[in-house]
């Protein structure tokens, strides 16, 4: 097989949380990320999914090295990068690039669009002065925008317009992977489904590899060919599209599947839902085993206290006691 | 029929600002019943919000000014009604909550002092009194230990728990009406599901009417009887919710229906957006105003305002704003085409042809 575009092995994200002593040692670590790890392939798509602080946009981050990782390896081509000094990691830099989720606040008020999408060209120095206007106005054709609007500031342009000039710039240096963080959840549906599908022509005419990070999953069903759902820093299901939807493994895949309402009144009037109790607990203050068994629906079809004491770890699919039980009968 | 509990006939609300008139919204008329839940979708900037403000009178005048034909309560005009007279109702008959629980509570009271105070106000119950129902009323909610919570001050509990805080101040003196402005937008799909959940089994069991107001099909479909589409200020479609969704009768709500990403159906099948974005509020397009980004377009959408037309339909009331809306019907397709020609002049009656010279 060949080296994977992107490979994170046992990725780990500790911050510190308050100081005590006179040595201003941190009190707490809360782990944003306690590791992960997946492989992405050139041109591929991968989701990763879960609620709000599960730590998803703070592995993306620690990929593309706007956080140092606490521990753990990230590799591109082959190549370990989560370590690099500033000089060492220009040139990955260039090649793996982002997209953020609100196109108000990522883009700045200040310049115009041709600035905003030349500074790329500029720092990398990639283009003369003079190629780099006719390449802003390559780079807003591209996404579909009026190349003649390059002299115009960001907020002369709509919310889903100023997403395809974030994309525009995520295109610039010609990279190889984007990490896509929340792209389109802050549009409107009329508008996120336009940018889903600029994102998937764009894929297919460059051949980019996409990190897809979102909390929608019929919008990752959509773009995605594999899946990793997270919940408190961990990865604990990871498959194929398919797979992933029509045969979910582990029970919080299946809860957050039937959490999402289909807009279908015939489907929502009689299907069955399966609602969680309480809330995420915590990252400070994780439960201690399965991290999700207070709210597992389906813990008592495990033996014991197994799923409160000890940890489940991610075999090739899930994290789970129940499916590795599972797994274990069906291979003797 | 039974009266509604509530009449909106032609409501307008206009602000006026620096950029000229802009009109939140243009001439809306819904009816609802007791029990019912009405669905306000659309878009941001499509006037939902508004609609839900003005009926409860929090629209800031000036800027803004509010008119209708008719927007009665239970018979009671509310448009007339004296600020004194409105504060009664607000929070008592008819409440309301609001989508961000973060801006909407008090950062600086307790839980327990922000429940009570509603109690005190409205009911005139003693403190002690106050105190009890408050607790019950989190309880109601599935908060654990409500009697903690309610010494507790907002920042301390999670967005899911404070959601949950404004569902029971909004049903602590179990209105007829409720108001939820996007109850559950901001919130992860596990608890959307609880606090839905939860709206579901407290409408059956006290009767209140919802007005739901969110962007979110998949909610609104799995809440509403009707369902109002909305679009730069004006209703678009109204229907039962199934009907609805099962067969839009207006482009936009097409277009809107073809955009969700869906978790049955073809992953790979590209979604139909709807091209363009919505129009600025103070400049409106002449005609209809979603002409421009529509695909079944005909020369008159430009020239004429489509009012709502009555659709026949073996089922209960349905309206349209389409000139066009027989050719989005399953049954009309085969005998519309001459029908169609006849009606708006255009000789191909295709729409993709563009205006007759």
């Amino acid at each position: 097989m060949s080296t994977p575009m992107l490979e994170v092995t046992d990725l780990h994200k500790h911050f510190p949380i308050g100081t005590k002593g006179l040595l201003g040692k941190p009190a707490r670590w809360l782990h944003a990320v306690d590791g992960v790890s997946f492989s992405l392939e050139r041109g591929e798509t991968l989701g990763l999914v879960g609620e709000s602080g599960c730590g998803k946009s703070t592995t993306a981050r620690a990929i593309i090295g706007l956080y140092p990782p606490t521990s753990g390896s990230v590799k591109f081509e082959g190549q370990e990068i989560s370590h690099l000094t500033r000089s060492e990691r220009a040139p990955f830099r260039r090649r793996i690039q982002m997209i953020f989720q609100d196109p108000y606040a990522s883009l700045d008020p200040r310049q115009t669009v041709a600035s905003i999408l030349a500074e790329p060209l500029k720092i990398h120095r990639l283009a003369k002065p003079r190629e780099r206007k006719l390449r802003a106005m390559q780079l807003l054709d591209a996404v579909g925008l009026n190349p003649r609007h390059i002299h115009r500031f960001p907020h002369e342009f709509s919310g889903g317009q100023r997403q395809r000039i974030g994309v525009a710039r995520a295109l610039s240096l010609e990279p190889d992977l984007i990490i896509c963080d929340e792209p389109v959840s802050a549009l409107d549906v009329s508008i996120q489904a336009q940018v889903v599908n600029l994102l998937e022509e764009l894929q297919e005419r460059f051949g980019l590899s996409y990190l897809f990070i979102a909390h929608d999953l019929a919008v990752v069903r959509h773009i995605c060919d594999r899946v990793a759902v997270m919940y408190l820093g961990k990865v604990v299901e990871i498959a194929e599209r398919d797979e992933l939807f029509g045969n979910p493994q582990h029970p919080y895949t299946k809860a957050l599947m039937s959490a999402v309402p289909h807009p279908d009144p015939r489907v929502e009037r009689t299907r069955e839902r399966i609602v969680l109790e309480g809330d995420v607990p915590s990252p400070l203050d994780p439960p201690s085993g399965c991290r999700f068994h207070p709210r597992c629906i389906e813990r008592h079809k495990v033996a014991g206290d197994l799923c409160s004491t000890v940890e489940p770890q991610l075999d090739t699919r899930s994290a789970c006691h129940l499916t590795a039980t599972a797994t274990a009968a069906a291979s003797i | 029929m039974a009266t509604p509990i509530l009449d909106v006939q032609n409501l307008r609300v206009r602000f006026e600002t620096h950029h000229g008139i802009v009109r939140a919204v243009d001439g809306v008329s819904f009816h609802l019943h007791e029990g019912e839940t009405l669905g306000l979708v659309g878009e941001s900037g499509s006037g939902k919000s508004v609609t839900n403000l003005a009926l409860m009178g929090l629209v800031p005048q000036p800027p803004g000014v509010i008119e209708a034909d008719r927007l009665t309560y239970q018979g009671r005009d509310l448009l007339t009604l004296s600020d004194r007279e409105l504060r009664r109702l607000r929070g008592n008959e008819i409440s309301m909550i609001f989508q961000d629980p973060m801006t909407s509570l008090n950062p600086l009271l307790t839980i327990g002092r922000q429940l009570t105070e509603v109690l005190e106000v409205h009911k005139k119950l003693g403190r002690r009194e106050a105190r009890r129902l408050s607790a019950e009323g989190l309880d109601d909610v599935g908060i654990p230990e409500p009697q903690k919570r309610l010494d507790q001050y907002p920042h301390e509990l999670s967005g899911g728990m404070r959601q949950r805080v404004m569902i029971a101040m909004g049903l602590l003196c179990k209105p007829k009406i409720l108001l939820a402005d996007e109850p559950t937008t901001a919130l992860d799909v596990t608890i959307q599901a609880q606090i839905l959940e939860l709206m579901r089994r407290l409408q059956e069991s006290h009767g209140t009417a919802i007005v739901l107001v969110t962007h979110d099909l998949g909610v609104v479909a799995g809440m509403s009887d009707r369902v109002n589409v909305m679009y730069a200020g004006k209703l678009v479609e109204t229907a039962e919710a199934g009907p609805l969704f099962e067969e839009p009768r207006h482009p936009y709500t097409k277009g809107l229906l073809g955009s969700v990403p869906r978790l049955t159906g073809d992953p790979d099948a590209e979604l139909d957006s709807i091209p363009g974005a919505p129009p600025d509020l103070a400049a409106l397009p002449p005609g209809c105003s979603f002409a421009p980004r529509c695909g079944f377009q005909v020369a008159r959408c430009t020239e004429d305002i489509p009012t709502l037309f009555e659709l026949p339909t073996v089922q209960s009331e349905r309206r349209s704003a389409c000139f066009e809306h027989a050719r989005l019907g399953p049954t009309l397709i085969a005998d519309t085409r001459g029908r169609l020609n006849g009606l708006d002049g255009n000789p191909d009656g295709d729409p993709n042809e563009g205006t007759p010279a």
